[in-house]
């Protein structure tokens, strides 16, 4: 058989048979495979692996990958009501342009003096982050809004020294999934789920006030809720917290702070969320962004398991720099009765694209889309309600999310959405599995890519699917 | 190489940027915003009566004022103050696996078909990325020799995690949950292997290298018990040694009763050469940024593949991408599942960039990766160690795979130069600042580089060649090696002030209050 | 801002090393070590640490002593001091010694500098206790304390990221002599004297990824949590001597003898600073382990400083009831050497010899080799 001539691949430059040949010389072997010796002979593979043929060349691949990729319809193509912790808003141009820029897309982990700018960057969004949700010490971003709920939990049995947290019932089971995970066999002993008003939604204020017991360390609500509401009580639920010697921790949405009053307003003592809706697309729910941001009290800091910087002067002259904060060190890490949490690679791309968003929105960016959203969001829920048979169980106020109920109408949410499917539009997420108790009902997200035509659109849709 | 060799004269570009909110200017706007309609407004009346009283903002947040050019320019000026791989020559950060992350990827990413999908869309509308995820997924069982993926953790330190979860969730499954507190690690490993299981609630304890660098097989014994949970380890270890003996290590841990996981982040010179399955493990993972080619994002989103076999399927979070006929679906109906370790499903649009660079490659062009990774490591080595002042510790003499672990231990005691002084000099020339070393740092004044297959030899040499001139300066001119940098963006930073609280300025606004009170 | 630094070089340290002695402690073996033809060290040593230190020559005003013992050396080094007291004449004393480090310990030093070995070590230890940051640079025969550099270099180094303020923490550390009252036949055995202040080079870890990097302080507290953490009822603890277990005793909130044994029952203090007699009597008919860490700058478990805990207490608690404790940093420190026992009894070593289990931090351990 005649010999095949060797692939040079545009990703590896020394696949040139002789460039290889002249290294190969000067380690001093014959060929690669002496210098893979050191593996047992017995576990080697011996076979080549079983991988589909590949396209060689860029445009056959790009051909090949893009035609997958159409099979998907996007919410571009399609009116998306999807909410539920992932969101759809605008992401300006400029965003995608400063992520896209090689130097902070290939960037790994430069220190101050290779990567400055990232530095500055971070420190930019740590310093808006922050005064947006009214608290004074962030570090590096984390996963999502679910992990950092439960780093939130956590840091509030590990500065109390109690094992007990409080968290609402209208929390979303999935994102509980994660918080159940994250804390088993953790300092956090038991998580107990307070229940809400099943008028309004909001938070039972008795309820708290029955589970707060001296093991409680925090009392962690979300505001708005799973559900949409805004709940108006923090203030009180702060008080409680307080009271009993515990923390009081709060999961936000920050795209609604431009509007809606700042957890450090009520009385929290640790803030977390998702920053997914500042500036980074949805991704198929990778575009997730968790943070935690605690008051600059240095019992609290320490307990923040992500990196934290902090701008310094330089030895000589004029101007800054950034150091990584290295204290935390000193602290009471030791003193846990359980071990460290971990820390690593997490989500700074994202947490550059939100910096540049809240850069472009300004203080009267984030307030108007906030009362854009919310003015839509109203004008659509008082739009569905309207539909014979649809009703909106909640009155409380929301803010971009609220939900849904079909029951009236003798279908299931599992009916109308894909009938909804057919007509090009996502309707909002199923509940009726998360939330048996709330029958046939959808979590229905608005904002401000929607027009008064998609809202008015999606009403009729929905008149004739019920029919 | 030349001795010769010409060094760039690098100058960074120092921009001198202020901080964004210093360049704040009342009343510019960087973006508006869509108004409601008129007809909307009618209907529901003013956006602040539509908040309850006690929950409107009252002070605007302190964000900056700026007009969209501004913006755009202060963040271009920022990026040109950072070293990323599409610049620099990121030879110097091993254990990272720095490579070339192709444009042709970002491009498929940045389609709507990928960047604008919600997680819970119908799975007719999803096919597309299902079926990216399901190939995906089938690759790496085959690279891994493993049966079942999860793409749910977002980085390798999560997927060591969620390892450890699983586990935890296996032997409480057989009522060993109680019984076996102890996971086995070695301190060449990563540190999350120890401190991920640490997390969850074991015990760890950690195997030191015997007198030819390897893992101590006699401690290994002297540690093994019934109270053994599991092994988590790095093979090829940070130093780049394999272990030689690892399937006796995972034979005698299984002999126990306990489970071995191995941490792939140093796959990059195995791939196609040596599976994880084969040596007997249950679990291993793969970090998708950095060994495949996903662009790291300056630490970012990530994706840690975890791969397990048959027997621990079951305990993986929850969805796994399952596949009927010709129809892919999200399978979340898993009894024994550990549950969840992040929001949806992990960061699909890293799989997708994943899924295109296998695909560019084939099971050819994954071997030409391998094999040029343990190449380029083997040339720098050659011309590394003849650099005065560099050395090898543990295992001196022996093969490495893919990155090495130097020490300038030799350097320091000379001249008073240490690795860090060095890691400041590097940037003078123009290239990534290296990693030391993870802690804890055994090798004393270490550093690490790991020349992937991205990696040209002229690459290689330049490399190298700065080495032996910062070398060179540390004999002739210490002071200028340790005052360094030099040419950078920046100058040394009073580092002692990341000691104290007191010090530490995490905001814009503490920063400005501790400058007007003259600290 | 200007620092003040001390410098005291004992001139005769480690003369008598080179020539086979034990030591140089002492007129008679200096008189023996120049006979047979040792030479000065220190000077040179001094020299080499204080070139590390070049860098902050008009930074540093230095305090230090007449000639041989640190003036001479500063001079040639192109620094800055002032000499304390007259000239000595004839051969230097260890009362010279302690006399120059009190007037610094009075002048109120950021920084003694001190070269020599363990004889010196005492004589800093005898005069400032731990009232100021010492730092030697080895310049001895016997360096079985810890309050050394590992090299003059390295001394050198530590010293100058300290006075610059960027090494600022301080640990104690060992200062350990042959103790010649204590000699057992041919046995060599140390005693431990005190704890000295030392600079702590904490560099600056600029890393990110993961894995904490807890300061030397933490780990000790999370050790003796640890260890408390799981004591036994009805169970004797003997409390070995050393730092990581006095933090032990720190945490069960009890009286701790530093240098000694103490011995614990149900949490509290059966019995303290006990010897080998008492020792055997507080454990009889009990069950018992024996908490220890390794003392001084070699690595001894047994035989070096706690000779109480003897062989026969060994036997009588058992090897699977000996609880070793020690930081990573100080388990590191040993350069992968394995941690030695000299029990005074074969029989003993040999058991002790093969694998222990290190605690060195909250359900952590680490596997380590020890021999005798």
């Amino acid at each position: 058989m005649p010999k095949k001539k060797p692939v040079v691949y545009p990703y590896i430059p020394n696949s040139v048979p002789e460039t290889r040949s002249e290294m190969l010389a000067k380690v001093g072997v014959k060929g690669v495979e002496e210098l893979y010796s050191p593996i047992p002979k017995n576990l080697r593979l011996k076979r080549p692996l079983k991988l589909p043929k590949p396209f060689l060349s860029e445009p056959e691949l790009q051909r090949h990958v893009s035609g997958i990729l159409k099979k998907n319809k996007s919410c571009e193509e399609f009116l998306s009501f999807l909410g539920a912790g992932c969101y759809q808003h605008y992401v300006p141009s400029v965003v995608d342009t400063i992520i896209n820029r090689g130097e902070f897309l290939t960037a790994y982990y430069g220190s101050n003096y290779s990567d400055m700018g990232r530095f500055q960057v971070m420190f930019e969004y740590v310093s808006m982050l922050t005064d947006l949700v009214g608290m004074e010490v962030a570090g590096f971003p984390m996963f999502d809004g679910s992990s950092s709920g439960g780093t939130a939990l956590r840091m509030c049995a590990r500065i109390t020294g109690r094992t007990e947290v409080l968290v609402p019932e209208t929390v979303s089971p999935l994102r509980m999934k994660v918080i159940e995970n994250y804390c088993r066999h953790s300092e956090v002993k038991a998580i107990r789920r307070v229940a809400c008003r099943p008028d309004t939604g909001l938070i039972d204020l008795s309820d708290v006030k029955a589970k707060l017991t001296a093991d409680t360390a925090g009392v962690y609500i979300e505001n708005p809720s799973y559900l949409g509401m805004i709940e108006t009580q923090g203030g009180e639920i702060a008080d409680l917290a307080h009271a009993n010697g515990s923390l009081f921790a709060v999961g936000v949405n920050p795209m609604s702070l431009g509007v809606l009053a700042p957890p450090g307003d009520y009385g929290a003592d640790i803030v977390s969320g998702d920053t997914q809706p500042l500036g980074v697309h949805m991704n198929y729910g990778g575009g997730t962004c968790g943070f935690v941001a605690v008051r600059d009290v240095e019992e609290h800091i320490a307990e923040l398991p992500p990196l934290l910087t902090s701008i310094a002067d330089l030895e000589e002259g004029e101007g800054f720099g950034f150091n990584l904060f290295a204290w935390a060190e000193r602290l009471s890490y030791a003193a846990r009765e359980n071990a460290k949490e971990y820390t690593g690679t997490s989500t700074v791309l994202w947490s550059t694209a939100n910096a540049v968003y809240l850069a472009l929105m300004g203080p009267r960016g984030m307030k108007e889309v906030g009362e854009t959203i919310l003015q839509k969001s109203h004008y659509a829920k008082k739009l569905l309600a309207g539909i014979p048979g649809v009703k909106t169980p909640f009155p409380s106020a929301h803010f971009n999310e609220f939900v849904v109920n079909f029951d009236d109408t003798g279908k299931t949410v599992s009916r109308i959405n894909a009938a909804l499917l057919k007509r090009k539009i996502f309707g909002g997420r199923d509940l009726s599995d998360e939330f048996p108790d709330l029958g046939q009902s959808a979590l229905y997200c608005v904002s401000e890519v929607h027009t008064q035509k998609d809202l008015k659109r999606l009403a009729r849709a929905l008149k004739e699917v019920i029919a | 190489m030349s001795e010769d060799m010409k060094l760039r004269n690098y100058h960074a570009q120092v921009w001198d940027e202020p901080l964004l909110m210093d360049k704040s200017v009342k009343g510019q706007r960087g973006i508006l915003v869509p108004e409601a309609e008129p007809g909307i407004r009618s209907e529901v009346g003013k956006a602040e009566d539509l908040i309850p009283a006690n929950m409107r903002r009252k002070a605007p947040p302190d964000l900056p004022e700026m007009a969209q050019p501004q913006v755009l320019r202060h963040f271009t000026r920022l990026s040109q103050m950072t070293m990323g791989n599409d610049a620099s020559n990121d030879i110097g950060v091993g254990t990272c696996t720095m490579k070339y992350s192709p444009k042709v990827n970002e491009a498929l990413c940045g389609l709507p078909q990928m960047a604008d999908l919600h997680p819970y869309q119908d799975e007719s509308t999803v096919q597309g990325i299902l079926e990216i995820l399901y190939k995906t997924r089938d690759f790496l069982r085959e690279i891994s020799g493993m049966d079942e993926i999860s793409f749910q953790p977002a980085s390798g330190g999560q997927a060591v995690y969620t390892a450890a979860s699983i586990v935890r969730a296996y032997h409480e499954a057989r009522g060993e949950g109680t019984k076996r507190d102890q996971v086995i690690t070695t301190i060449f490993s990563h540190p999350v292997d120890a401190a991920c299981p640490a997390t969850v609630g074991y015990e760890v304890v950690t195997i030191m290298p015997d007198k030819d660098g390897y893992p101590d097989i006699e401690a290994l014994k002297a540690s093994l018990s019934d109270r053994t949970a599991a092994l988590l380890i790095t093979n090829p270890e940070d130093i780049g040694l394999y272990n030689p003996r690892i399937e006796e290590f995972v034979k005698r841990v299984h002999g126990v009763g306990g489970l071995c996981f191995t941490d792939q982040a140093n796959a990059n010179g195995v791939l196609g050469k040596a599976r994880a399955a084969d040596a007997g493990f249950d679990m291993c993972h793969f970090n998708l940024h950095k060994t495949f080619s996903s662009p790291h994002g300056g630490m970012g989103p990530g994706c840690g593949a975890l791969a397990v076999k048959e027997h621990l399927a079951g305990f993986l979070p929850v969805p796994v991408v399952k596949k009927d006929g010709k129809r892919y679906s999200l399978d979340y109906d898993r009894p024994e599942s550990i549950g969840k370790v992040r929001d949806f499903y992990g960061n699909a649009q890293v799989v997708l960039r994943v899924y295109a660079w296998i695909m560019s490659l084939g099971a050819e062009g994954l071997n030409q990766v391998a094999e040029t990774a343990v190449l380029n490591n083997n040339y720098l080595e050659k011309l590394l160690l003849a650099v005065p002042g560099i050395t090898e510790s543990y295992g001196e003499g022996k093969i490495r795979l893919d990155q090495i672990r130097y020490s300038w231990e030799k350097l320091t005691a000379d001249t008073g130069v240490t690795s860090e002084d060095i890691e400041r000099r590097m940037t003078d020339y123009g290239i990534q600042a290296y990693w030391t070393s993870h802690h804890p740092q055994l090798i004393p004044e270490p550093f690490t580089p790991e020349p992937t297959d991205s990696y040209s030899r002229e690459d290689i040499e330049e490399w190298a060649a700065v080495m032996r001139q910062i070398s060179k300066e540390a004999y002739e001119d210490p002071e200028k090696v340790k005052s360094a940098p030099h040419r950078g963006i920046t100058t040394a930073v009073d580092e002692s002030a990341a000691l104290l609280h007191e010090k530490c300025m995490f905001t814009y606004k503490k920063y400005k209050r501790m400058k007007a009170e003259g600290k | 801002m200007q620092k003040q630094a001390g410098l005291i070089v004992n001139p005769i340290a480690g003369m008598g090393g080179k020539v086979g002695l034990k030591g140089t402690d002492g007129p008679r073996i200096l008189e023996q070590a120049i006979r047979i033809g040792a030479t000065p060290e220190a000077p040179q040593r001094a020299a080499r640490a204080l070139e590390r230190l070049a860098g902050l020559r008009h930074d540093i005003h230095f305090l230090t002593c007449p000639g041989d013992m640190g003036e001479n050396e500063l001079a040639s080094a192109g620094f800055e001091y002032t000499v304390l007291g007259p000239p000595t004449t004839g051969e230097t004393t260890a009362e010279d010694t302690e006399r120059a480090a009190r007037r610094m310990r009075e002048e109120g030093v950021d920084l003694l500098l001190f070269v020599g070995g363990d004889g010196t070590a005492r004589n800093i230890y005898n005069a400032v206790g731990d009232r100021l940051p010492v730092l030697g640079v080895p310049a001895g025969v016997k360096m079985h304390s810890a309050v050394f550099g590992t090299t003059p270099g390295n001394a050198g180094e530590l010293a100058e990221l300290f006075l610059r303020g960027k090494a600022t923490g301080t640990r104690e550390a060992e200062v350990m002599d042959i103790d010649e009252d204590a000699f057992r036949g041919q046995r060599l055995s140390a005693r431990l004297y005190g704890y000295l202040r030392v600079p702590f080079e904490r560099r600056l870890v600029q890393s990110v990824k993961a894995g904490s990097t807890g300061g030397e302080e933490t780990a000790v507290r999370a050790i003796a949590l640890h260890v408390v953490g799981n004591m036994e009822p009805d169970r004797a603890y003997i409390i070995g001597p050393g730092t990581t277990t006095r933090e032990i005793m720190r945490v069960l909130g009890l009286p701790n003898t530093l240098l000694g044994v103490d011995v614990v029952l149900n949490k509290t203090l059966l019995a303290r600073d006990v010897n080998e007699g008492r020792l055997l009597e507080a454990i009889e008919g009990r069950p018992a382990r024996i908490v220890v860490t390794i003392i001084g700058g070699q690595g001894y478990l047994f035989g070096r400083g706690n000779q109480q805990i003897s062989d026969r207490v060994i036997e009588r608690v058992g090897k699977e009831n000996i609880i070793v404790v020690a930081t990573r940093a100080k388990l590191f420190a040993l350069n992968g050497e394995p941690m030695l026992v000299d029990t005074g009894n074969e029989r003993v070593n040999k058991m002790l010899s093969g694998y222990v289990n290190v605690i060195t931090g909250i359900k952590e351990k680490i596997v380590y080799k020890v021999c005798s």
